[in-house]
């Protein structure tokens, strides 16, 4: 276990993340255009999804997979609702936010999928495709907890803004249809497009999530500096704790599906994370009166750098004793 | 060279709301906009960036319009309704323009 942190502290990927952090805190003006940040995004997303599709082919489908989009649609849905209880009782956040936030906790964060399998990849632990279908199905029930928890708390949703086009859109964002486009195409041409792609999509892969981690870590650090007079102890503290919370739950899932020590590893990650790209669009629409400033400083600057740093190795050691 | 006044109206509104408030536009008769993107800025809660954003959540756009007179009020009415809740402002000036039936 400790090993198995030290790794991952001293991994390339963490250890430019850790740059970020501290030029943004140092107040650098190191900084990478949003447009490139986007385009990393983009080819992190393409190349997981294509592989898991890839995968997929090889493998065929199962009652695993169709048990683990189960679990993840579930969690999605569940976790909000726990997360709001825990807000409203252990700080001062008001209903609105409160709601909001659990939003994010519930649903996934693409980027932490990302650094999972990247940690994954270079453990050599293999994880199954369809993971990646797990985690696009687990972005949208989250929003829908969400307005089931708002529900009559606020009568200030954008007007016109109907429940189905909210989901929709959460549904159809780019970082969901970049994922799922690849995985299919990755499933259907399977290893004739795995071989073709293999220098762009595989060989880069560890470059470019370097890149975008750097990229995290300053976005990070600026969210911090700025946004840390929104967050009092215990919504902090929240920021912590509920990712282990998730992760227990999915730990559990994953146990009782019989999920591989790889996709144990990325269920229970997903579930740790919080999402810091859809959701909060969605949540500006959907709880106009939410402080935004709120669910981002916790979503990327406590709970992303926590599950990098510390949960990402502790969520691989414990799918290391749970898995079969 | 003759002039015609004209208003124009410009909307800084959070990104993920502007397909909202083009569509909006458009309902009320609008016949063109331009969006332009708005690098960074400060407000009640401090500075912020678009720099390194990989969501539209944390993103600001600006966009222009220029309307007749006559419209105007049902134009902002709209908008409103749209953005009285989000971050952001509108304001409307006087403009001159010299293709008057464009708008």
């Amino acid at each position: 276990m400790f090993d198995l942190a030290f790794q991952n502290l001293v991994s390339p990927m963490v250890l430019f993340f850790v740059l970020g952090v501290a030029a943004a805190l140092a107040r650098s003006d190191l900084s990478i255009p949003e447009p490139v940040a986007k385009l990393l995004a983009l080819y992190l997303l393409m190349s997981i999804g294509f592989r898991g599709g890839v995968e997929v082919a090889h493998q065929g489908v199962d009652g695993t997979m169709i048990a683990a989009i189960a679990a993840g649609i579930a969690l999605s849905f569940l976790m909000p609702f726990l997360a709001y209880l825990m807000l409203r009782t252990t700080s001062r956040l008001d209903a609105v936010n409160a709601a909001a936030v659990a939003a994010h906790y519930g649903s996934i964060s693409a980027v932490t999928f990302v650094a999972v399998t990247g940690t994954l990849g270079q453990l050599g632990i293999a994880w199954d495709g369809y993971m990646v279908a797990v985690g696009a199905a687990m972005e949208t029930p989250a929003i829908l907890a969400a307005l089931l928890i708002a529900r009559g708390r606020t009568d200030a949703a954008t007007p016109g803004q109907s429940r189905g086009a909210l989901l929709r859109e959460v549904a159809l964002n780019g970082s969901i249809v970049i994922l799922l486009g690849a995985f299919v195409i990755g499933a259907l041409t399977g290893a004739r497009g795995a071989a073709m792609l293999k220098p762009f999509l595989n060989d880069a892969f560890a470059g470019v999530l370097c890149l975008f981690l750097l990229d995290m870590g300053l976005v990070a650090g600026r969210g911090l500096a700025q946004g840390r007079r929104h967050l009092s102890l215990p919504v902090t503290v929240f920021g912590v704790a509920m990712p282990l919370i998730g992760g227990a739950l999915a730990a559990g899932l994953a146990w009782i599906i019989g999920l591989s020590v790889g996709s144990t590893a990325v269920l229970i990650t997903l579930a740790a994370s919080a999402s810091y790209i859809a959701v909060p669009a969605a949540m500006r629409l959907a709880l106009p009166q939410a402080n935004p400033a709120i669910a981002l400083t916790l979503s990327l600057g406590i709970t992303f750098p926590f599950n990098l740093l510390v949960g990402i190795p502790l969520y691989i050691a414990l799918a290391g004793r749970i898995a079969p | 060279m003759q002039t015609f006044p004209k208003k124009r109206i410009e909307i800084v509104v959070e990104a993920p709301l502007l397909r909202r408030i083009t569509a909006k536009l458009d309902e009320t008769g609008v016949t063109g906009w331009s969006v332009v993107p708005i690098l960074a800025g400060h407000g009640r809660d401090g500075d912020w960036s678009a720099e390194g954003q990989v969501g539209t959540a944390s993103q600001m756009v600006m966009l222009i319009t220029i309307v007749d007179a006559a419209k105007l009020d049902a134009v902002l009415d709209g908008v409103f309704a749209l953005v009285s809740h989000q971050i952001g402002f509108v304001t409307v000036s006087d403009i001159a323009v010299m293709r008057p039936e464009r708008f």
